[in-house]
């Protein structure tokens, strides 16, 4: 590891001077994957900005059933939480298929949507990789691609955004608190992160010397009906070759409203509302849940090791809304798929 | 220099940690991770370093009260924490019960991921969510073991839990 300074402000706004003060900056939370990047020499900070005294380690459930989530929240916390297991069952659900208890222990909120992709290439510094070093040249284009991305890839990268638990924030509706060197203001999460285009470097749509402050969820709508369905190289602590994330509003057999989102497909967490509307009036049935397939993957594309996510990512998603529509939604210490 | 938060552009940084125990006073560059603090200048050598990169397991100390992987953690980062590694759980005249099950059991070959299974499983069993062996099973998966004593751990961890909610019986029907 390089040398770096070490600050440990206990005041949002003094961590964002901190921030703006050193283009070199990093933010240190549980330190579950900046340390790791760090030991890699992919990503080498020249100062690391602590942010564990921050007073953001707070869930908060409010009158209208929205819950916040502090960004220094564990995911275990979020995951354990009785309020988010009744209200919001499929985030715990998808929190408790990612990591292990140790990292999920460590591991915060803000964390997890700030984690930077595990594609090999961005991890090791020996190869071209324009997420790491933009202007290089992707490796993973031509080269070993089998857990990259099927959608919304550029020409520059064909990463994968890594997380569980952003897939199902993606599919609920979810809003992130930023605080600033302008103040704070408010993220939706489908525009929190990005896809590459020609600057994959960035992974999101922070501005500089921004940081989570929150995460606000919609509770109580999907409790019902919903699941987490990942599929891996084994049946525990891997990252998702294909994820869904899937929740239903049904009223006598046919569907309100429906969400999907995928994980291990994209630069992002996937999701189309516009195809998700049109299926808005049709019944619950398999049939309605394979063209709703369909229509999400129409533009996926292989890189060659990995064409086998498109029929993977149809079978996931048809599975995930099955079981959210059965009420059945997939147990994630249960290694059988229902 | 000291207005606003403490800035430390110094080599080292001061940081308290209570380790089984006893109280250390230290001053640590910011880039020793707790593993290698205790294994190096605190000779705490029980906690071992597998991958280095949190993916194995071998590493997990209890960080007040909560297992978390000892490679991932800025020691720094810690200061005020109260840690536990496989040296503060049992002796070896006064053994953990889950030390004693590990013997019993036969739950490892080589041995080397054992402290970190048994760290591991101390949390396990803290947290109270695994409720079956494929409970235990899934939330040790943190933990990997090259000799694949799995169904050994498994059924150490498996005596443990059992005995513990036995001896907790009789409180909880008063």
């Amino acid at each position: 590891m390089r040398p770096f300074s070490y600050l440990r402000p206990t005041a949002v706004s003094d961590a964002v001077s901190a921030l703006m003060a050193e283009p070199g900056a990093q933010v240190l939370a549980g330190g579950t994957n900046l340390v790791d990047l760090m030991k890699y020499d992919v990503t080498h900070p020249t100062a690391v900005i602590d942010i564990n005294d921050l007073p953001l380690r707070m869930i908060e459930t409010g009158e209208n059933g929205e819950m916040r989530l502090g960004a220094l929240t564990t995911n275990a916390e979020v995951a354990h939480d009785p309020a988010v297991t009744d209200m919001l069952p499929l985030l715990s659900s998808a929190i408790l298929a990612g990591a292990s208890p140790q990292l999920r222990n460590a591991a915060t909120t803000g964390g997890n949507l700030l984690q930077r992709t595990r594609c090999y290439y961005f991890y090791d510094p020996a190869t071209p990789c324009n997420k790491r070093e933009p202007g290089t040249g992707c490796s993973a284009i031509g080269g070993v691609n089998r857990i990259h991305a099927i959608l919304g890839a550029s020409e520059t990268c064909i990463a994968t955004h890594p997380s569980d638990m952003c897939v199902a924030l993606a599919a609920l509706d979810t809003t992130v608190e930023v605080a600033g060197p302008e103040g704070s203001r408010e993220i939706p999460f489908l525009a929190f992160h990005r896809l590459p285009g020609a600057h994959p470097e960035r992974d999101n749509t922070l501005q500089p010397g921004e940081i989570v402050v929150a995460v606000r969820v919609a509770g109580g709508r999907f409790a019902r009906h919903h699941s987490y369905l990942k599929l891996r190289d084994r049946l525990s602590y891997a990252f998702a070759l294909v994820s869904a994330a899937a929740a239903l509003d049904i009223e006598e057999g046919r569907i309100l409203d429906v969400r999907v989102a995928l994980g291990g497909v994209a630069h992002k967490p996937w999701r189309d509302p516009l195809a998700e509307a049109e299926v808005a009036g049709q019944p619950a049935t398999r049939q309605t849940f394979e063209a709703l397939a369909d229509r999400l993957l129409a533009g996926a594309k292989g890189q060659g090791g990995n064409d086998f996510k498109i029929p993977m990512a149809r079978k996931a998603i048809v599975r995930a809304l099955a079981q959210a529509a059965a009420g059945t939604s997939q147990i994630q210490a249960e290694k059988r798929v229902r | 220099m000291l207005h606003g938060p403490a800035r430390t552009t110094s080599p080292t940084v001061p940081v308290m940690l209570t380790i089984n125990g006893k109280r250390h006073d230290l001053n640590l560059a910011p880039f020793v991770t707790l593993l290698d603090l205790l294994r190096g200048p605190l000779t705490l050598t029980g906690t071992k370093k597998g991958c280095d990169h949190g993916q194995c397991g071998a590493c997990t100390v209890l960080i007040d009260g909560q297992r978390i992987n000892s490679c991932l953690k800025l020691a720094v980062s810690l200061n005020g924490a109260q840690i536990t590694t496989i040296e503060g759980l049992g002796t070896p005249e006064n053994l953990h019960p889950l030390q004693k099950a590990f013997v019993e059991h036969d739950a490892y070959q080589c041995g080397y991921c054992t402290p970190g299974q048994i760290c591991s499983a101390a949390g396990l069993l803290a947290e109270g969510h695994a409720r079956s062996r494929e409970e235990i099973r899934e939330l040790m998966s943190g933990n990997l073991c090259r000799c694949g004593a799995y169904t050994n751990i498994a059924d150490a961890i498996e005596d443990v839990m059992a005995a513990t909610s036995r001896s907790n019986q009789p409180e909880a029907a008063e």
